[in-house]
């Protein structure tokens, strides 16, 4: 993700030399060198903006396939809002809010650019780009929007088949417009935890441990689904579609290509497209070994082997090299993703020895491996440092749940956030939306 | 007449309904059950959870043969539903009062 912006004095130094040469070359005024990285670089945000914006999809096919039939049209209209709401808030506040360009309010940890994101004027020059040594403004807000959205869409599968719709979605506002951006401002805005040293490519703790923050205090405080948890048992509710599941994950996996490598954040030279390539060859292997590693172990624990689990597996593998895509090797990349993939096992039945529902498995594969994710830097990486990133999660962590209490707390006291009894059981889509996903299956 | 009941493994019913009409059985009715006998159901892990299986999916075949065809027709539906293994299922036999085709009014043996 984006660093501090280079300084405008850079940019004319590398201008100058370009202009000397423009008489026989292209148009005056073009600078084929530097105009190319400008170029490339805002294509990789936009190709990449594409492809984490496709994990939207992906989200909303594996929350539709693993809730049952009875909120599955709830699911998807949670999915599809809170994409839309993020899409407006991060606008309107989180943007500015995330990436003050060095003008701190607060020295490090609150930005002082307030107000809604402004693009580039219409058909601009070099002269008129906001940062012509990186990339156009507009690539770059599509591509960090498309970051927020996945924090937000991390919450919804967890709270599944219980929250009501729009308390769900006035938290998914706070987290889009506030809590992300201004935590992510610490670190890839350029504020306290870049300066001492904390490393998170891509956001395993930036953007997944805080959506599973967010969803582990929601869980927590929402209580789970009635019937889950019996005399200590837990009692199991299969989801309703498992071909959905699968589709949306490996929607993911693909959107993580996107995720990763357009983390990069250039790509206007031989070294940058390098690492980009190894950054997709690393975050697919990290995959493969996560789902690997679940489709093994659900097999030598529970005698068969659990799709759920696998595709669990997979994302908890995607989730886990995304602080450190571009230094491991690719047999590291599979080792930290299977590792991701072991965790995911235990952890699923363990969040339900304490009773904390967790509809997708969300927790274990956001919150629990991005803390994994990020711990696993200093396997490749040698400027990190283990006390620091430890101290970076920990940060984030306690904001993100203290925050996140806040709103949920205030939620639940003034407009409630549960539905009413009868209406869980019923099923979200004909209580709330009064509309079925599947009603040629249900009893007329 | 005999009415005859089985309950049968669900992927043995082609196997089934071979053996009866090679044997001249003229209709057989199929329904999709759930319950449990001998097998009483089992246990099965989702996403670490164990959990009961009280009712076992199975097959329940309904056919109605002349007295005299229903030991042949049992014999025919133990022998290819048989795997030896728990949970192959039931067989009853029932006397059956009367028979009517419904598109022709013929009764009891015409009408099977």
């Amino acid at each position: 993700m984006k660093q501090l912006k280079l300084p405008l004095a850079a940019l004319a130094l590398t201008a100058l030399p370009g202009l000397a040469l423009a008489q026989d070359g292209p148009a005056p005024g073009v600078n084929p060198a530097t105009d190319t990285v400008f170029i490339l670089n805002s294509l990789l945000f936009l190709i990449g903006g594409c492809l984490v914006f496709w994990m939207a999809a992906g989200f909303a096919m594996l929350e539709a396939g693993l809730v049952r039939s009875k909120n599955v049209t709830m699911q998807l209209t949670k999915n599809m809002a809170l994409f839309s709401l993020a899409a407006v808030f991060y606008w309107l506040i989180g943007y500015n809010l995330m990436y003050p360009l060095g003008n701190w309010a607060v020295d490090g940890v609150l930005s002082g650019v307030f107000g809604p994101g402004v693009l580039e004027a219409v058909g601009i020059t070099a002269e008129g780009a906001d940062d012509y040594s990186y990339a156009s403004t507009g690539s770059d807000f599509f591509f960090q929007l498309m970051f927020c959205a996945a924090t937000a869409s991390i919450v919804s599968g967890t709270l599944a088949e219980r929250i009501k719709l729009w308390p769900f979605l006035i938290f998914t506002i706070v987290l889009t417009s506030v809590i992300y951006p201004f935590q992510a401002s610490w670190k890839w805005g350029g504020g306290f935890l870049e300066e001492m040293g904390f490393l998170d490519f891509a956001g395993s703790t930036v953007v997944h441990s805080v959506g599973g923050w967010a969803a582990l205090t929601g869980a927590l405080i929402l209580g789970p689904r009635i019937g889950k948890y019996k005399d200590g048992k837990t009692i199991p509710m299969p989801g309703s579609n498992l071909a959905l599941a699968t589709l949306g994950c490996f929607i993911l996996w693909m959107g993580w290509f996107g995720f990763n490598g357009g983390s990069q954040l250039a790509m206007g030279s031989i070294g940058d497209v390098a690492d980009i390539s190894r950054i997709f060859a690393n975050t697919n292997a990290a995959a493969a070994g996560g789902a690997v590693a679940a489709l093994v172990l659900t097999q030598l624990l529970f005698r068969k082997p659990d799709l759920t689990m696998i595709l669990n597996g997979a994302l908890a593998g995607l989730v886990a090299i995304t602080a450190e895509p571009l230094t491991p090797g690719l047999g590291l990349a599979t080792l930290i993703g299977a590792i991701g993939g072991v965790i995911v096992v235990f952890a699923v039945p363990f969040l339900d020895k304490l009773q904390i529902d967790d509809v997708v498995g969300a927790i274990p594969v956001h919150l629990i491996c991005g803390i994994w994710g990020t711990v696993a830097v200093v396997l490749s990486n040698p400027e990190a440092n283990l006390l620091t990133q430890l101290t970076g999660i920990a940060v984030v962590g306690v904001f993100t749940v203290a925050a996140s209490a806040v709103v949920w707390i205030i939620l639940r006291a003034t407009m409630g956030i549960r539905v009413e009894e009868e209406d869980e059981v019923n099923g979200l889509d004909m209580a709330e939306l009064g509309m079925e996903a599947y009603p040629e299956f249900s009893p007329s | 007449m005999k009415l005859i009941i089985a309950a049968i493994k669900p992927f043995k019913l082609d196997e089934v309904r071979e053996a009866l009409t090679s044997l001249g059985v003229s209709g057989l009715m199929v329904t999709e059950i759930k319950g449990f006998g001998a097998q009483a159901g089992h246990t099965e892990i989702y996403r670490g959870a164990e959990y009961e299986v009280n009712f076992v999916p199975k097959l329940k075949l309904e056919l109605v043969v002349p007295a005299d065809q229903a030991e042949a027709a049992v014999s025919a539906i133990s022998e290819t539903a048989r795997t030896g293994k728990i949970g192959d299922g039931k067989i009853f036999v029932l006397d059956v009062e009367q028979a009517v085709r419904v598109r022709t009014g013929e009764t009891n043996l015409e009408a099977l």
